[in-house]
């Protein structure tokens, strides 16, 4: 079966698919490895029962979280060979091996050490059972590097060199590919907003338990766990963004032409606030916009020039022979928009709860109050009413997942303003298809990806709330007294297991 | 030995650490059904698992990376032309990893009874997947001038190749089953022992069916040396078994593992896939690798990653190694 579509356009619609999905659970996953080890770290210290219920708690969503994330990278490990067989020829020798490191080195750590964590809690002596997840935090975060590395040569291919004879791109500097200034930025920016996405998510679970005066200690100290890395995850990921963008101005000129619709190239540019277009023609019909601001975001200063989409095309057309180098423009133009948006309302809420949850700092001594009440919620010198109180728990709740949504259209903006290269500069993404799988095939494979993981979202979904509403669970006796030998003291030989399947 | 001779036997070595360790997960899948009478023996036999799993599983994703990584065009036509059984595989792979974590998560009988099917299911198709798709490896499949597989996926379920499955099946199965005779206390580890001796009787006939036939098609000294060690260790495992030396029995059903993976690899060298339609077109260590640097950079993430994650990895067998019985599972939610 042939479908009157570009081969490439089915492979694409299924990547996009998988890898989104997958994406929903990576930043959440590395967010909250971290932010579990640091209460078990608090509980192991302090010795403070709230930490450990925290502990079991964050620790719960965490596990039904990377669950998800484990399986669906899988198939992120599969199918570049399966439908983009001809880019991984051509590509295998630079791409491949960030793959393998990251699989050697992040994926068993991670799937190890997670295992011992899960069942260590009666098998572990404390400290050691607390450096697993310290292990588990660490796998996730080499594992996000080292697929950004690749994903970075992808945006800017450096450290190799084209063999005519053999018809593919081959490394010479693998540490370059480590280490150029995409990669480092890719990661702080995915890094930071990947604890922008805990973050939010503890806030949001925590302000719905604080809401109903649930379980307050714990969820007390989650709060300010939550918020604390919201806004400094928040702050770092507008860092980055910025960073990221100057170093895109320079490398991929065409995406972020596109990002401001900014069709042709001004001097001073503005940052374009809304714009309608007319894609056909090229140019806009509707812009409001920001004097000189887009000059400042590409270069630092309020009157450089900045290239347009037209601009652009014309040059790559000079470079690289006919044809046209732009990519959709509307998605990466509401693509980045709603990156920023999404990502930058959460930043604020959570700056705003740090400051209307504030301890000590401006805050009328009256007005504190102690480990088992709920915050006050002060603006200046009275707490906010009943109403408004609870509307900033309602918003914290609904707004929990703002940042996911900021993550994927962020992806989405960067991998479709980058078309219609695949390796930019290098390779076309139509040239990178698998010309043996056919169509039918793809749209098997991408029926099934696409109602598996409905599926499977429907029921992670129902398992997260319910746990969320269950709340922190009820320390047990063998959770107190945790052993002090490995594999467990002999007293407990024939006790149930303190977690089982 | 140039670097990409090397990194044929480090596949090699990644395949067979993959089947030596999901082989017996799998394994301990399939008796969820054959084994299990009631749901306290079906969570002890998961269990028994538990820990590790994920990590054996890893094995394949470092083979798909380091394939990848070492043999561009391998991972190309392989994964490509091989789509829908591999499809077929991952959605196992995706349902199964999450059966294990959700299972216990609901109390209620419906959702731990679906999860339950879901384990025995996903176990089972991929533990007879494997065979075929290294059945047709072995084989040769229709590979044109490009690299491309040309064949149907129809092409793909011969004789040969299906024997293979039911060897992989039959064997994983077997591993299972004196891994469960080894790892569990009580009436179960009795009952497991009983059923490793007919699991392992039809596992010796089909395996050397299997290998024999690969011998009489592509073999020489070596593979046959490989053949009669895989059948002397699968049959000095049988009576291991019966002399109720569990450990030595798991041991030895390892080794036949290794040594029929060994064997499989032996006949395949120096091509990685050959061609049935053109010899020149067949897939080779030579023509397949990646460049040297790029081999070197691999070589040396492989000399001092892999003896730290056998290391690791070693350790948590050690850290869960006691006996699970149906005393050590707790009431049924958390």
């Amino acid at each position: 079966m042939d479908l009157a579509l570009a081969p490439e356009t089915l492979a694409r619609w299924q990547f996009g698919i998988t890898t989104v999905y997958h994406f929903l659970f990576v930043p959440l996953t590395i967010s909250l490895a971290a932010l579990t080890a640091g209460l078990q770290t608090a509980w192991v210290r302090t010795g403070k029962e709230k930490y450990l219920k925290a502990t079991k708690f964050w620790g719960k969503l965490f596990l039904i979280n990377i669950a998800m994330g484990v399986v669906t990278g899988i198939v992120q490990e599969f199918q570049f060979g399966m439908n983009w067989s001809d880019y991984s020829r051509f590509v295998g020798d630079v791409f491949g091996a960030p793959l393998a490191f990251e699989a050697l080195i992040a994926f068993f750590f991670e799937s190890t050490f997670i295992g011992l964590w899960i069942f260590g809690w009666d098998k572990l002596p404390k400290k050691i059972h607390l450096a697993c997840i310290w292990m588990v935090s660490i796998g996730t975060l080499l594992s996000a590097y080292f697929i950004l590395a690749a994903n970075s040569w992808m945006q800017h291919p450096v450290g190799y060199r084209i063999n005519e004879e053999k018809g593919r791109a081959e490394l010479t500097d693998f540490w370059l590919v480590l280490t150029q200034n995409t990669t480092l930025n890719q990661v702080f920016h995915s890094f930071s907003a990947a604890f922008l996405t805990g973050g939010a998510f503890m806030v949001g679970i925590a302000a719905f338990h604080l809401m109903r005066r649930k379980h307050i200690p714990v969820m007390r100290t989650s709060l300010r766990l939550g918020l604390v890395t919201l806004a400094v995850g928040g702050l770092f990921t507008a860092v980055s963004g910025d960073t990221l963008g100057k170093v895109m101005y320079e490398q991929q000129p065409m995406k972020m032409a596109a990002a401001e619709a900014l069709w042709d190239g001004e001097a001073p540019a503005p940052f374009s606030v809304f714009a309608y277009g007319d894609v056909d023609e090229g140019h806009n019909k509707v812009a409001l916009e920001i004097p000189g601001l887009l000059s400042f975001l590409a270069h630092s200063d309020f009157d450089s020039y900045v290239p347009g989409i037209n601009d652009t095309n014309e040059a790559l057309r000079e470079k690289f022979g006919p044809g046209d180098y732009k990519p959709i423009v509307p998605v990466a133009y509401w693509g980045f928009r709603w990156m920023i948006g999404f990502g930058m309302a959460s930043f604020s809420l959570g700056l705003l709860g740090l400051w209307l949850t504030r301890k000590k700092f401006l805050l009328p001594a009256a007005l504190r109050t102690g480990e088992d009440e709920v915050p006050r919620l002060v603006l200046l010198k009275q707490p906010l009413g009943a109403k408004l109180s609870r509307l900033y728990w309602l918003l914290a709740l609904w707004t929990m997942a703002f940042p996911l949504i900021a993550n994927s259209w962020g992806w989405i903006f960067t991998e479709m303003g980058r078309q219609p290269w695949v390796v930019y500069g290098v390779m076309q993404t139509k040239d990178a298809v698998s010309p043996g799988v056919s169509q039918a095939e793809v749209i098997t494979s991408m029926t099934v990806f696409t109602v598996l993981y409905a599926v499977l979202a429907v029921i992670e979904v129902k398992l997260l709330a319910k746990y969320v509403k269950a709340g922190p669970p009820e320390l047990t006796e063998s959770d107190l007294n945790p052993p002090t030998k490995l594999g467990g003291d002999l007293r407990d030989a024939d006790k149930p297991m303190a977690f089982s399947y | 030995m140039e670097l990409h001779d090397v990194w044929f036997v480090l596949i090699a070595v990644l395949w067979t650490g993959y089947f030596f360790l999901e082989g017996f997960d799998f394994g301990v899948g399939v008796l969820t059904r054959l084994l299990a009478r009631d749901r306290a023996e079906k969570r002890v036999l998961i269990n028994t698992i538990g820990p590790v799993w994920d990590g054996n599983e890893v094995w394949l994703l470092t083979a798909g990376g380091a394939t990848f990584a070492a043999f561009p065009e391998w991972y190309a036509t392989l994964f490509s032309g091989f789509y829908l059984p591999l499809l077929l595989i991952l959605v196992c792979l995706i349902i199964r990893g999450v059966a294990f974590e959700y299972r216990v998560k609901r109390p209620e009988e419906r959702w731990q009874r679906n999860w339950e099917t879901a384990i025995f299911w996903t176990s089972l198709i991929p533990a007879f997947l494997w065979g075929v798709a290294f059945g047709n490896i072995v084989r040769g499949v229709k590979i044109d001038a490009e690299f491309e597989y040309v064949g149907t996926v129809w092409d793909l379920l011969n004789p040969y190749a299906l024997l293979g499955g039911l060897v992989t099946l039959t064997l994983f199965t077997f591993h299972g089953t004196v891994f469960t005779a080894l790892k569990t206390v009580g009436e179960i580890r009795e009952r497991a022992r009983r059923l490793a001796l007919r699991v392992g009787l039809v596992t010796a006939v089909l395996a050397s069916a299997f290998l024999l036939w690969t011998q009489a098609d592509k073999g020489d000294g070596t593979s046959l040396l490989a053949l009669v060690v895989a059948v002397a260790a699968l049959v000095a495992a049988l009576v291991a078994n019966q002399a109720g030396r569990e450990g030595w029995s798991f041991t030895l059903s390892g080794v036949t593992i290794v040594a029929a993976v060994a064997m499989l690899f032996l006949t395949l060298f120096p091509n990685v896939m050959p061609s049935t339609l053109d010899a020149d077109w067949s897939l080779t260590v030579t023509n397949a690798s990646s460049s040297p640097y790029t081999l070197k950079i691999m070589t040396w993430l492989a000399v001092i990653a892999t003896p730290v994650v056998l290391l690791y990895q070693g350790w948590t067998y050690w850290v869960f190694r006691k006996r699970i019985g149906t005393q050590h599972i707790a009431d049924p939610v958390h």
